[in-house]
């Protein structure tokens, strides 16, 4: 009777918890109580991740030995480089027609200003299959924001989603609730990039036309839109992925497109919080 | 008290593993979750009631460490402690191979458990994913707990006044 007593209060204590938490949404006393308890493991987190981190680097060295990537690295490195800049200017050459007619936009006060990059270390992974999540250092305090784009240098990584003081969780582009605005640099065709079906497809281009043409190994970038009223979450050329196979039949409304994504999200060290430069200046 | 003692160590030091270190990381196309282990050796170990209480405590730490919805974790893991503290409280203290059996069958049983409150909770969640590894995490949980039911048995070593008799004297 006694452990069926403790048993039914811990899991009442949980389901109360589980309620309030749902109902505060990251801002409430409870969510604040979270947010202490957060930043007080903080320092055992990062100190298990220094410890961690040599035997992480052994365990990466080994099996990149192991699979003989250390040429392949340099050289892919070398290829998304140039893939990059082929990316950038092929973007570049389309857009320099529309230039002009966006010049009005570009001074207008709809037009985004330009973003600034906060380097943020990553202090905790995804912690289940079906939370595909990172919790990063940086938090309102370092300015960051709900929403605020996440990237690394390889592409795009998702967005912001909960901040506390001095940490922020952030919403992998392979969670099921992301969804980014794309388009295909080389054709132009449209999409939104979701979650995919699984490991060796991981995102999706999803709405893309039948009559739009997508070829495999093309680069998917966030196209970036704004209105009066809206803009995107994410800015215009931010590399996505590349295109790793599609399909139509006769039935389907749109092409399937499945994607790769050029940041490898399974080991991410490091990212990038996207600041608007305005708000980096009022943090200052 | 002393066993509480025990305890809180071994799942702190758990989670903290489990979120720093071992989340993300994927062997045998499997993550591997050291904390729910942990949870079922320490309640075979210890009852179920220590067993519940670690859970709870053990899901607290991963939901306030990855800023998520609290009590989604605890509920589980609470539950999963008591239901390994139960089997080895009846039928699996002693058995060689209770651990592995336990930290198998729960790992299956705690991944739909998890799917299912999350899916309750209006989150979206790939059932599909969920099952697909499911088989897998569950090995990785029972190879996973051949180790840590070693530490756990050498920490919760019952007196030796406490253990069962193997024979009685008939007057």
């Amino acid at each position: 009777m006694r452990r069926r007593l403790v048993v039914g209060g811990l899991v009442l204590l949980s389901l109360v918890l589980v309620t309030i938490s749902f109902r505060e949404d990251g801002s409430g006393p409870l969510a604040s109580v979270q947010n202490g308890a957060a930043a007080v493991l903080r320092p055992f987190q990062v100190a298990a991740d220094r410890v961690a981190e040599p035997f992480r680097d052994a365990y990466g060295w080994t099996s990149s030995l192991l699979d003989a990537r250390s040429d392949a690295a340099r050289l892919e490195k070398e290829n998304e480089l140039l893939r990059q800049q082929v990316a950038e200017r092929q973007l570049a050459l389309r857009e320099n027609v529309t230039l002009r007619k966006l010049l009005a936009y570009r001074n207008g006060p709809r037009f985004p200003d330009g973003y600034s990059g906060l380097a943020a270390a990553v202090i905790s992974r995804p912690a289940g299959a079906y939370a595909q999540a990172i919790v990063i250092a940086a938090g309102r305090k370092d300015g960051v924001r709900t929403d605020d784009p996440v990237v690394t240098q390889d592409g795009l990584v998702g967005k912001v989603s909960r901040v506390s003081s001095r940490t922020s969780r952030v919403t992998l582009l392979t969670d099921d609730a992301s969804a980014a605005s794309a388009l295909d640099v080389e054709t132009q065709a449209f999409g939104i990039v979701r979650s995919g079906d699984g490991a060796r497809a991981p995102l999706r281009l999803d709405r893309v036309p039948k009559e739009a043409r997508v070829a495999i190994d093309d680069t998917i970038v966030t196209s970036g839109w704004s209105s009066p009223r809206l803009s995107s979450l994410y800015p215009r050329g931010i590399r996505i992925g590349r295109v790793t196979s599609f399909g139509r039949t006769d039935t389907d409304l749109y092409t399937q497109v499945q994607v790769t994504p050029f940041a490898d999200l399974s080991s991410l060290e490091a990212v990038l919080v996207l600041i608007p430069v305005d708000r980096m200046a009022r943090a200052r | 008290m002393i066993t509480a003692l025990r305890i809180a160590p071994l799942v702190f030091v758990a989670a903290i593993v489990q979120v720093t270190v071992l989340g993300g990381a994927r062997v045998l196309w499997a993550e591997p979750d050291l904390l729910l282990v942990t949870i079922v050796c320490v309640a075979l170990a210890a009852g179920s009631i220590p067993g519940a209480a670690a859970g709870f405590a053990g899901g607290l730490l991963i939901d306030v460490m990855t800023l998520g919805t609290l009590g989604t974790t605890s509920i589980v893991l609470t539950l999963a402690g008591y239901w390994a503290g139960r089997y080895g409280e009846t039928t699996g203290r002693g058995r060689r191979y209770a651990a592995p059996l336990a930290a198998f069958a729960i790992s299956i049983l705690a991944g739909l458990g998890g799917v299912a409150l999350h899916f309750l909770l209006g989150e979206p969640v790939a059932a599909r994913d969920a099952l697909v590894t499911a088989v897998p995490s569950a090995i990785l949980a029972a190879v996973l707990a051949l180790g840590v039911s070693r530490i756990t048995g050498a920490i919760f070593e019952p007196p030796r006044g406490l253990e069962r008799p193997r024979q009685v004297e008939l007057v």
